[in-house]
């Protein structure tokens, strides 16, 4: 288990990343991980006094704290409007809803952890992340870099046209997943996001134009395939990688005709 | 450290370490209905209502409930014992080793939808896990609950 | 069939502990126990195959807290076995409490005994260990005369000849059978050849392995142990300890979960040697990892059928191999392998001309494996109804009509089951009520759903026995308390499976009072009576006859004390519940007058403690059939409805037997679609949680529906035999069944998980 020296219930922001500075102190999100890590930490810095635990709905974009919880993204009207339920789809199925009354959206993203529903997620709405020292950056660029010091503040999604779709393959209902499929058209622009590869999730979009005709069971189809060229996968305990690169191309031909109306996929 | 919360309604101080687990201080505290069965926040079995809201006790600090309620089985007994008897009618208690979890996130669910449909109890307690009953009749025993209650 | 109406028994009474349990009240181990015992830890190898060169203590020892750190050196030197069997166990002793030398992942190097957790972590990591690193032995098929010995040492000793030699890796070894296999198979028109894997599963009950000792105000060691078999772990602890039985006391509070994993004594000597040494109460709680890594799963066994039939689907002969891996040490081995082959083999009694059945069991530097609810017959059953699918396949028959054909019936002598005559067999009737149930005809044809998805089913039977033949014993006490209440002392344990209130019920029956007036203690091995514990599927059927035979004779002994009461002779009394009558006159005297008759002047115990034991194992049996919606595409498999039915004689309490086909039921879908433990290359287990061990959930089992067929075994009591164990046996052969008929693949190898699914190629 983790052992802690100290706990420091921060009273600002810069409290909060001043402490973070110090290589044995560690930021808290939902704390699921308290049992499974060895880690030593001197002092663990709790943001939960913070109010960043708050989803706002504003006219042009919703503004997500870093510590709302997976469950308030599943039940959140809005934001599943807005996606179409896909916003819940992506996190109903991790493991029950006291988990993801404690799971945090800073701390699903931050760890940019390769199993994570919401990082695959949160690539496929173009989201924003919203760090307390280097500012705002895109999700795609966030989930490059590597762990730092930084404090992620919150998520924002901007409100642009768009339709998601979210899937993922389970070996049981409540299991990690086995890969994880966004896609999304957004203003236009198609957007795949593929996770637990098992890596983390990546982004993809249609540079090759497979799309641009339209979404038609040939051209879902070749997306697909073209994703499966495109997008690495490796093997572990729930997968090998030749099934999850089968994966990627299946998962991704029905996104994209689900996308397209089609309710029967492939 | 020193830590004030409310227990099952009652204001609490008491010195903890900072890396002290909400499950070992409740327990600690006479609450001995939550209980440990993973240490990988699978199986339900140590969940509180923490303001409210349910939570796996296992992997929760003790420090950050402080200033907050927290209820266990212990606090609520008259409003578990509504609906038990209709699990135990079925058998469905079994070796009983996760009923408090199971029983504690019921509650949850009932007050937060007092008519939930087959499948939003199946949803709302997939975290729970039970080795002994197959679900089932946990699931029959609910169902009979919300039934006495439509009359 | 007309059935005799019962007051108490055949009714779904409420558990006695349900209301306790459901609102969560203290009544397991770590809740009851006082404070302040020593926590204790165990250090694990890293290795598979390893001999300790130096363990040096002493920077641990200075740890602030720690009062004991022992070894190897420390314990004493002969050998023992860790299973709850009756004596002479099966199992070879082949264990000490720390062994030089390592033979598994997990195995024990060091006992840490501290004030806290916290100082017994920290001396843990202060240890320093050498080891020589030795090849291991991992794959079951290569350990049989393997250049590398599990157990090499001259210590080791089988005390009942099963075939074993510990210089071939040999725990036991075997060939039976009935009439001439090989001139039969020749003669068949159609033979069925396949080899069937099933990996080894973890009970993962919710409560891991737990025991608290201390010693007793007679200075003897009192031991406090999730256990099923306190009479055993009595005994294996007074071997490993080198001390007396009259010594040592075992008690069990309520258990949260058994299936077989506490058949076994896993957690038991560790704390009973701290407390042995140092004369402190001490408590060794389990993590989830280390039951999972240092538990006692299922068997991993590979078994090959050969079954010969005709063309019109009789089943003639059936040749059946069996490879059990036993892991590093014995436990169950040369018993549970048994299982696999005289607990399917005899399904197909009909008209089966010629049977052979060979075993090897053998040892691999692995977990060692040990009881299991099915116990061998899991896999066993897997493998012959898979064939006898297969085999329906082939003749494009209906699987449920080459079962009409071939099935055990009431009335026929099983050869392949020690020649035992099914004296209550439903398992006709079963089939039948089961397909109208399921409406078999329309769901057995596959259905194309559109987008990948395909609808199919699947059907297994499935037999157990009822308790050991010839071996268990079962006991009961009953006593009648002064307000004209029962008491009834067992020493079978009650893990959740209702057996207190099952007897109890019986004991209700039997002396015709209400079930809320019998009280049950139990298990304690200074108070209860000898039971061989909760295991083989017994308690119902054997305890329950003890239950029977003890109430009989303390109705005579409650009428002697009525007659004297009453001034008449026994023989002229007539025990009716409340009271006991002289058949002479209107005379009667209460059963509460009774009680205090006998506490003055009395020479009648109002007590009677009986024991029973069977020269048989009558049979339970069972039909499931499953409905499946897979998708092609990913592999993946819903459950849409799970139907059995199940003859267990009479089901004394209807609620809790359906409770127990439930939970069988999913475990078993576990087994086949995502439970197995699995080994790195250096034979570390990789399912080390229950993040990695995914047993189901309760979105993963679909609708399950169960319902009875009555059948009355002669020598139970009531007519009732088991259930305990049979429900867990058909979902792994029915659910491969139903995949194979949505996809054209058979999956031989479990668990048959989305990957296997998605990638199979179809055969030809």
């Amino acid at each position: 288990m983790m052992t802690i020296k100290q706990y420091v219930r921060a009273e600002s922001l810069e409290q909060a990343y001043q402490l973070n500075q110090v290589r044995a102190n560690r930021v808290l999100g939902g704390m699921l991980w308290l049992n499974t890590s060895k880690l030593a930490v001197n002092t663990a810095i709790d943001l939960s006094g913070l109010g960043l635990d708050q989803i706002e709905e504003g006219e042009d974009a919703f503004s997500i704290g870093a510590m709302v919880t997976l469950r308030q993204l599943e039940l959140h009207p809005g934001l599943n409007a807005y996606t179409q339920g896909a916003m819940a789809k992506s996190v109903q199925d991790i493991v029950g809803v006291q988990f993801r009354n404690m799971a945090t959206v800073g701390g699903s993203l931050f760890g940019r952890f390769g199993f994570s529903d919401v990082l695959t997620m949160f690539l496929a709405l173009d989201a924003q992340v919203e760090l307390y020292h280097a500012g705002t950056l895109s999700i795609q660029e966030f989930a490059q870099r590597t762990p730092d010091r930084d404090l992620l503040v919150r998520v924002v999604v901007r409100k642009r046209p768009g339709r998601f779709v979210y899937q993922s393959v389970r070996n049981t209902r409540t299991d990690l997943p086995t890969l994880t499929c966004a896609v999304s058209q957004v203003d236009g622009a198609y957007r795949l996001a593929v996770g637990a590869r098992p890596m983390k999730a990546v982004l993809l979009t249609d540079e090759e134009g497979l799309l641009a005709q339209g979404i038609t069971p040939e051209s879902a189809r070749a997306f697909g395939e073209y994703a499966a060229r495109t997008v690495p996968t490796s093997g572990n305990l729930r997968g090998s990688q030749a099934y999850r690169t089968h994966l990627v191309q299946v998962l991704t031909q029905r996104g994209i005709l689900e996308l397209g109306g089609d309710h029967h996929g492939a | 450290m020193e830590l004030k919360l409310t227990l099952n309604g009652r204001a609490v101080t008491a010195q903890i370490e900072a890396d002290t687990l909400l499950l070992d201080f409740v327990r600690s505290h006479g609450c001995t209905s939550v209980k440990r069965g993973c240490e990988t926040t699978n199986c339900g079995l140590c969940t509180v209502l923490l303001d409210g809201k349910p939570v796996l006790s296992c992997a929760t600090l003790a420090a950050r409930a402080a200033g907050r309620t927290v209820t266990t089985l212990e606090g609520l007994q008259e409003e578990a014992a509504d609906f038990v008897g209709f699990i135990a009618d079925q058998g469905a208690d079994q070796c009983g080793f996760c009923n408090p979890g199971f029983v504690m996130n019921t509650i949850a669910l009932l007050r937060e939808n007092p008519d939930p449909t087959d499948d939003d109890i199946r949803a709302y307690l997939a975290g729970n896990l039970c080795r002994c009953s197959g679900y089932e009749g946990q699931l029959r025993g609910i169902r009979a609950y919300l039934d006495s209650r439509k009359g | 069939m007309e059935e005799k109406q019962y007051r108490s028994v055949g009714k779904s009474v409420r558990k006695k502990d349900s209301l306790q349990l459901l609102l969560g009240k203290g009544v397991f181990l770590e809740d009851v126990v006082p404070p302040g015992a020593l926590v204790v830890k165990l250090l694990r190898s890293p290795h598979a195959n390893a001999i300790v060169e130096q363990i040096d203590t002493a920077t641990a020892a200075k740890v602030p807290g720690v009062v004991g750190i022992y070894t190897w050196q420390d314990v004493p030197q002969h050998r023992f076995t860790n299973a709850g069997q009756t004596f002479p166990e099966p199992s070879p002793d082949d264990r000490l409490i720390l062994d030089r030398h390592l033979r598994f992942v997990g195995d024990p190097v060091a006992i840490v005994a501290a004030e806290d957790e916290k100082a017994a972590n920290r001396a843990m990591q202060l240890i320093k260990v050498t080891y020589q690193v030795l090849e291991p032995v991992l794959d079951p098929r290569q350990a049989k005369d393997a250049p590398v010995l599990v157990h090499p040492e001259d210590t080791w000793h089988a005390k009942v000849d099963v075939g074993g030699d510990n210089r071939r890796n040999l725990v036991a070894s075997e060939v039976s059978g009935h009439g001439d296999v090989d001139r039969v198979m020749e003669s068949c028109d159609i033979v069925i050849e396949h080899t069937y894997h099933t990996p080894a599963c973890q009970q993962a009950m919710m409560e891991t392995f737990r025991t608290y000792t201390a010693l007793d105000r007679y200075g003897r060691l009192y031991v406090l142990s999730s256990t099923q078999i306190v009479f055993h772990v009595r005994r294996i602890l007074a071997r490993a300890l080198g001390i007396p039985k009259s010594k040592i006391r075992v008690e069990k509070p309520r258990i949260g979960g058994g299936f077989g994993a506490k058949q076994s004594a896993i957690s038991e000597v560790y704390p009973a040697f701290v407390t042995w040494k140092t004369g402190r109460p001490a408590m060794l709680i389990f993590t989830r990892e280390e039951c999972q890594i240092a538990g006692s799963p299922r068997h991993e066994m590979e078994i090959r059928v050969k079954l010969g039939a005709d063309r019109q689907g009789n089943i003639r002969a059936l040749d059946l191999y069996t490879l059990s891996n036993t892991g590093a040490y014995g436990e169950h081995g040369p018993t549970t392998v048994g299982l696999s082959g005289h607990k399917s083999i005899p399904l197909y009694t009909g008209g089966l001309e010629a049977h052979r059945f060979a075993f090897d069991v053998v040892y691999t530097n692995l977990q060692p494996a040990g009881a299991y609810r099915g116990y061998g017959a899991t896999q066993g059953i897997f493998a012959v109804e898979s064939a006898v699918n297969e085999l329906a396949e082939r003749l494009g028959m209906d699987p449920t009509l080459i079962r009409e054909k071939n099935m055990v019936r009431e009335g026929m002598t099983m050869p392949a089951y020690y020649n035992e005559i099914s004296r209550a067999c439903a398992l006709d009737r079963c089939l039948e009520h089961c397909k109208e149930m399921f409406r078999w005809e329309e769901r057995y044809p596959v259905r194309d759903m559109g987008n990948g998805k395909v609808r199919a089913a699947g059907v297994a039977m499935a037999m157990q026995g009822s308790a050991v033949s010839n071996v268990d014993v079962g006991s009961a006490t009953v006593k009648l308390g002064d307000d004209g209440c029962y008491t009834l002392i067992i020493g079978a344990a009650d893990m959740g499976t209702g057996c207190d209130t099952i007897l109890s019920q019986m004991v209700a029956e039997h002396m015709d009072c209400p079930v809320d007036q019998v009280t049950v203690f139990g298990a304690d091995t200074d108070a209860s009576p000898y039971d061989s514990g909760s295991y083989a599927s017994s308690t119902t059927y054997l305890t329950g006859k003890a239950v029977e035979k003890a109430c009989t004779q303390l109705k005579q002994q409650l009428c002697a004390i009525a007659a004297e009461l009453m001034d008449c002779q026994p023989e002229d009394t007539l025990f009716q519940g409340d009271r006991v009558i002289c058949q002479e006159g209107s005379r009667w005297v209460s059963l509460e007058e009774i009680s205090y008759k006998a506490q003055c002047c009395n020479q009648h115990a109002a007590m009677v403690t009986a024991s029973h034991t069977s020269p048989v194992s009558p049979p339970p049996f069972m039909v499931g059939m499953v409905e499946i919606e897979l998708d092609k595409l990913t592999g993946e498999v819903s459950i849409l409805d799970y139907m059995a039915v199940v003859d267990c004689g009479l089901p004394i309490n209807p609620a809790l037997a359906r409770i127990q086909a439930e939970g069988g039921i999913v475990q078993g879908i576990g087994m086949a679609l995502s439970e197995s433990v699995t080994y790195n290359p250096q034979g570390r287990p990789m399912e080390d949680s229950f993040l990695q061990y995914k047993i189901p959930s309760r979105l993963d089992m679909g609708k399950l529906r169960v319902e009875f067929e009555h059948s009355h075994e002669p020598t139970g009591p009531f007519g009732a035999k088991s259930i305990g164990e049979i429900v867990i046996n058909t979902p792994a052969p029915a659910l491969a069944h139903a995949i194979y008929r949505a996809t054209g693949v058979w999956h031989r190898t479990l668990p048959i998980t989305p990957e296997q699914i998605a990638m199979g190629v179809p055969e030809g």
